[in-house]
C-alpha cells in the first residue's frame, strides 16, 4: 500500500467565554494525517502537542453517545466517526454546533437543552399504574414487531445535529425540534404510554410544536443515525390535526 | 467556600448511579447526581449486546432460572466472586428487567413460531412456544447455559440509559453536569461527600451528603487501548483510594474483550458470535473448535482473547501494519439479521473500517474492556472500612464478577445493584445525620485549592499528557492478557517512577476555569496511582485466576489464592499501595470451587474443598423433600432488601 502522507490543515473556531477579554476567531493548525485518522483523532494530537487549551467533548469516540457533533466543513456531524480521508483538499473548518449555548471553542452545553426537551415533552411512560406493577410477575406482553418499531425511533442520540440543522428553530427560539418530536412519535406509539392524542397535542399542537416546522427537512439530511424525521413529523402533523 | 448539603450525593450518572439516585429519591431523600457529562452521554450507553436475566421465555432458555444464572456467574468468575452477592445479583435480575420494561424499554420479543437461527455455523430452526409470544426474547451470550441475554438490536445500554435518565428527569432528580468529583470528604473513618470542580468555571464546590455513592465506571482507560468511553479512567475510584480509609478490591481483575475493531479498539458486541459469527485466522480456518471443542467461540471471554492470543503466537494471525489481527466472520448471519440486530456493529465497521460486514470480515483483536475491580464494598454496596462511602456498578468491586465478567452481566449489575444498594442507602440516609464541621469541609477545599495553585504556578515540570501515554505503554505492554513475573516487576519500577514524576506536573495554559489541561493534571497522578495498584496486584498474586493470567505460576491456586486483594494507600508520600488479603470462605459456598471446563483443569485445590463439597452433599441428601429456594436458603442464606424476596414468575413454571 502506498501512502503519501499528508498535512492537514486544521481551521478551528477558538473562543473561550470565561476568558475576559477573549475574541472569537478561527485559527489554523497543521496535523500530519496518519492512517485511519478520524477528527477524534486529530483534535486530541492537537490539544496534546500544540496547544493544550483547546476545548472538545467526545465520550464513545464511536458515534454511540452523540457528545461531539459539530460543524465539519459546513455539515453538522459526529466528529468522532468521521474520517480525515475522506477531506480530498486535507482542509478542515470545524465550528461548534449552532443553536446551543456555547462553553468554549468546539464544545457546547447539549445537556440543559436536551433535559429541558425531556421536561417539556415528558419523555417518559405516562401510567397511572406503573408504580404498581408487580414485578415478580411476568412483564408484560407486547407485539414484536411494536418493540421493533420503538427501538427503530428510539435511536436518537441527542446529539444535537437536527437542532443546529433546523431553520425554524433558528426563527423560532422555542421550537421544539426534530429531536423532539422523534421522542414523541417513539411514545406516541408504545402501548405502554397512555396519554392520549389530547394529551400530546397540548405539547406539540402549536407552532412551536409540529405545526411550526418548515419542512425544510434539514434534520432529515444531517441526521447521523439516519432517523425517519420526514415520515415522523408528517405522521404527528396527521394525527395533531384529527385533535381538534 | 460554596457548601451543598444533600442527603444522598451520587457520583456519576450512568446507569448505576442513576438507579440509586432512584431508589433514594423514592424514599423520600433529597439527592443529586454528579455528572461529567450529560447524564445519557455515559458509557453504559455503549453496552451493545445486552443484560443478563434468566426470564427463560425464548425456547432456547427454556429451563433457565436463578440457580442456572448462578452457576454460570460463579464459574464465569473462577470461584473469585463473592457468592452471596452473586445470589443476591441473580435473584434480582428478572425483577430488574421487568421494572425496565415497565420504564419503557422496548425488549426484543419473542415471536411464535419457526425461525431460522444460526448454531455451531450452520442454519437451524427453532421453534418459539405459542405462549411465550410477546415477552421479553434473549439471545446467547459467552459462557452461559442457556440464551439469556436480553436485548435491544445491538443497543441495548443506549435504550436502558435512556429509560432510566427519562424516569430520574421523570422523578426530578437533579443531574449537575460537567462536575468533577476530585476528593472526597470525611472524618473520623465517615465520608460526608466530595470536593467537586466544575470543569467549566473551575470553581471548587462542597457537596456535603449523609451518603456518598461512587458510579463512576471502570478504569479502562490505564490502558493504551481500550473499548472503553475516554471518561472511562477510574477517577472516582482513585479518589476513594486517596482516602487512604477505603480499601480497593481485584485491582488486578482486568478482562479483555475478543473483538474490538483494529486498530481503534471500538468494540463489536459478543452477539456477533452469539448470535452465530465466528472467528477465523488468516487462512480463513476456524481455529476456536480446536482449542475450545465444547465452547468454542462462546467460551468465557478471558478464555477466548487468550485462545485467540496463542493462535496469533503460533504465527497464524493477519498481518497489519497495527500488529497481528484475527477475523471475526458475521457474514453467514445474513444481511436482514445484521441490519436489525447488529446494526451499531454495521454502523461502526463502514465508518471506522470503511467494510460492510454483510460481505466482508471484520479486523479483531483482544483489547481491554471491563474492570472486575473496583471499590471494595461488603453486600450492601458500603465500604466495610469509610461508612456512608458506597459504590455500585463497574467502579464498585461488590464482587460478583470475580476474576472474570461474563458478557450481559455488567448492565444487569448496574442496574440490579443500583436497586438493592439503592434501597441500603435510603436505609443510611433514615440512620444517620450530617455531623461534619464547616472547618473540616474547608481543610479539604482548601487542600485541593493549593494543589490546584500549585499546578497552576510552576513554571516547569512534567506533561501531564505524557505521563498518561507512558501509564497506558507499560499497563498495555506488560499488565496485559498474559503476564508474567519480570514484565510485571518492570512495570511496578517504571510506574513508580512515573508517580515520583507527576508530582511536578505543569502546565502551558495556566488558567483554572475550563482547562483540558488541567483536568489532565488533575486526573493523571490519580490515574498512575491505579494503574499502580492493577501491577502490584498482578505481580503479587502468583497463579492464574479468570482474566489474571500469569504464565509462570498457570495453575489456578486454591489453595494459597482463595482470596480477594485488598489495596490502600494510606501514606501520600508512599510510591507503593499497601496491599492485603481477605480469603473467601469455601464452607461458606453454595457452589465449592470446581472446573470450568476450558482446556486442562490443574487446579490447585483448597484443602476446604472437599470437606465442603461433601456437606453440601450431606444437607441435600438430608432434605430430599426441599425444593430449590429451600435448598439454596440452607446452601446460601442471603441479606436482601425485603422488596426484592419474591420469587420470579416464568411461563411453563410459575414460581417454581
Amino acid at each position: 500500500m502506498s501512502e503519501q502522507e499528508r498535512i492537514l490543515k486544521f481551521q478551528i473556531f477558538r473562543y473561550n467565554p470565561q476568558r475576559k477579554g477573549d475574541k472569537p476567531r478561527m485559527v489554523t493548525y497543521e496535523v500530519t494525517e496518519a492512517p485511519g485518522m478520524t477528527i477524534f483523532i486529530a483534535l486530541n494530537d492537537i490539544r496534546e502537542k500544540q496547544d493544550p487549551s483547546l476545548q472538545f467533548d467526545f465520550v464513545c469516540r464511536a458515534g454511540i453517545c452523540g457528545s461531539c457533533a459539530m460543524v465539519v466543513n459546513g455539515r453538522p456531524d459526529l466528529a468522532c466517526r468521521t474520517l480525515t480521508s475522506k477531506f480530498e483538499d486535507g482542509e478542515i473548518k470545524l465550528l461548534p454546533l449552532p443553536g446551543f449555548e456555547l462553553i468554549g471553542d468546539l464544545s457546547v452545553n447539549t445537556g440543559n437543552f436536551f433535559r429541558a426537551m425531556s421536561e417539556r415533552i415528558e419523555s417518559w411512560i405516562h401510567d397511572q399504574y406503573a408504580d404498581e406493577v408487580n414485578y415478580d410477575q411476568l412483564e408484560e406482553r407486547m407485539d414484536p414487531d411494536v418493540a421493533d418499531e420503538i427501538y427503530e425511533l428510539e435511536r436518537c442520540v441527542e446529539c444535537g445535529a437536527c437542532i443546529s440543522a433546523c431553520a425554524t428553530k433558528r426563527m423560532r427560539d422555542d421550537f421544539l425540534g426534530a429531536a423532539g418530536f422523534m421522542r414523541l412519535a417513539r411514545f406516541a406509539i408504545d402501548p405502554r404510554d397512555k396519554r392520549s392524542d389530547e394529551e400530546f397535542y397540548d405539547v406539540i399542537g402549536d407552532d412551536d410544536g409540529v405545526f411550526g416546522c418548515m419542512t425544510l427537512l434539514g434534520c432529515e439530511d444531517y441526521c447521523p443515525k439516519d432517523l425517519p424525521h420526514q415520515t415522523q413529523i408528517a405522521y404527528l402533523r396527521k394525527k395533531m390535526a384529527m385533535v381538534r | 467556600m460554596k457548601v451543598i448539603y444533600t442527603d444522598s450525593l451520587i457520583i456519576g450518572g450512568g446507569l448505576a448511579g442513576l438507579r440509586v439516585a432512584i431508589a433514594s429519591m423514592q424514599r423520600g431523600f433529597d439527592t443529586i447526581v454528579l455528572s461529567l457529562i450529560p447524564a445519557k452521554r455515559s458509557h453504559s450507553a455503549a453496552a451493545q449486546g445486552g443484560m443478563q436475566a434468566s426470564l427463560g421465555a425464548c425456547i432456547k432458555g427454556d429451563g433457565d432460572d436463578e440457580d442456572v444464572h448462578f452457576a454460570d456467574t460463579v464459574k464465569g468468575s473462577d470461584w473469585g466472586c463473592d457468592q452471596d452477592v452473586a445470589r443476591m445479583f441473580v435473584n434480582t435480575a428478572p425483577k430488574a428487567i421487568r421494572q425496565l420494561s415497565a420504564w419503557g424499554v422496548p425488549w426484543s420479543r419473542v415471536r411464535k413460531g419457526d425461525r431460522d437461527v444460526i448454531i455451531n455455523g450452520k442454519k437451524v430452526t427453532i421453534t418459539e412456544k405459542d405462549e411465550a409470544h410477546g415477552l421479553i426474547s434473549a439471545r446467547d451470550f459467552g459462557g452461559t447455559k442457556k440464551w439469556r441475554t436480553c436485548f435491544t438490536s445491538d443497543g441495548t445500554g443506549h435504550t436502558m440509559l435512556y429509560a432510566m435518565d427519562n424516569k430520574a428527569i421523570q422523578l426530578g432528580i437533579p443531574v449537575h453536569e460537567r462536575k468533577e468529583a476530585i476528593a472526597l470528604i470525611h472524618e473520623d473513618g465517615v465520608c460526608y461527600g466530595a470536593v467537586v470542580r466544575d470543569l467549566v468555571t473551575g470553581e471548587l464546590i462542597a457537596y456535603i451528603a449523609k451518603a456518598t455513592t461512587i458510579a463512576t465506571g471502570g478504569y479502562g482507560r490505564l490502558y493504551s487501548v481500550s473499548t472503553n468511553a475516554v471518561i472511562s479512567e477510574g477517577i472516582g475510584t482513585a479518589i476513594a483510594l486517596e482516602t487512604g480509609v477505603a480499601t480497593l478490591g481485584n485491582m488486578e481483575a482486568v478482562q479483555f474483550h475478543p473483538t474490538a475493531i483494529v486498530p481503534v479498539g471500538i468494540l463489536t458486541t459478543e452477539g456477533c458470535r452469539g448470535d452465530g459469527g465466528l472467528l477465523l485466522d488468516k487462512d480463513g480456518y476456524r481455529f476456536m473448535p480446536d482449542y475450545e471443542p465444547e465452547k468454542k467461540e462462546l467460551a468465557s471471554r478471558d478464555v477466548v482473547s487468550r485462545r485467540m492470543t496463542e493462535h496469533m503466537r503460533k504465527g497464524k494471525g493477519v498481518e497489519s501494519r497495527y500488529g497481528d489481527h484475527l477475523w471475526l466472520d458475521i457474514t453467514l448471519l445474513g444481511r436482514e439479521h445484521i441490519e436489525k440486530n447488529l446494526r451499531e456493529v454495521k454502523e461502526i465497521c463502514e465508518y471506522f473500517l470503511g467494510i460492510d460486514p454483510v460481505k466482508e470480515y471484520i479486523p479483531v483483536r483482544p483489547t481491554q474492556h471491563y474492570s472486575m475491580g473496583g471499590i471494595r464494598t461488603n453486600a450492601t454496596g458500603e465500604s466495610p472500612t469509610l461508612k456512608g462511602l458506597f459504590s455500585a456498578g463497574e467502579a464498585a468491586c461488590w464482587d460478583m464478577h470475580g476474576f472474570n465478567r461474563l458478557g450481559g452481566n455488567s448492565v444487569a449489575e448496574t442496574v440490579v445493584a443500583g436497586m438493592i444498594v439503592g434501597e441500603y442507602v435510603a436505609d443510611y440516609c433514615a440512620g444517620n445525620t450530617i455531623s461534619i464541621g464547616t472547618s473540616t469541609i474547608e481543610h479539604f477545599v482548601r487542600t485541593e485549592e493549593k494543589k490546584i495553585s500549585d499546578l497552576l504556578t510552576r513554571t516547569y515540570g512534567e506533561n501531564p499528557f505524557e505521563l498518561k501515554k507512558e501509564m497506558q505503554e507499560i499497563m498495555m505492554d506488560k499488565v496485559g492478557i498474559f503476564r508474567n513475573g519480570p514484565d510485571l516487576e518492570q512495570a511496578v519500577e517504571e510506574l513508580k517512577v512515573l508517580n515520583q514524576r507527576a508530582r511536578k506536573i505543569a502546565l502551558r495554559n495556566r488558567i483554572s476555569s475550563s482547562n483540558p489541561e488541567l483536568v489532565e493534571a488533575i486526573r493523571v497522578p490519580k490515574m498512575i496511582k491505579m494503574a499502580q495498584c492493577v501491577a502490584y496486584g498482578a505481580l503479587l498474586r502468583t497463579e492464574s485466576r479468570g482474566a489474571h493470567a500469569r504464565e509462570d505460576y498457570p495453575e489456578r491456586n486454591d489453595r494459597d489464592w482463595l482470596k480477594r486483594t485488598l489495596t490502600t494507600w494510606k501514606d501520600e508520600q508512599a510510591d507503593l499501595p499497601e496491599v492485603t488479603y481477605e480469603d473467601l470462605d469455601v464452607m461458606k459456598m453454595e457452589m465449592p470451587p470446581g472446573s470450568r471446563g476450558y482446556g486442562v483443569d490443574n487446579t490447585v485445590h483448597h484443602p476446604d474443598t472437599a470437606k465442603r463439597e461433601q456437606e453440601v452433599e450431606e444437607i441435600k441428601a438430608n432434605n430430599p423433600g426441599a425444593d430449590r429456594y429451600e435448598m439454596q436458603e440452607l446452601l446460601n442464606p442471603i441479606n436482601i432488601p425485603e422488596k426484592f424476596k419474591g420469587k420470579n414468575e416464568r411461563i411453563g413454571r410459575g414460581f417454581k
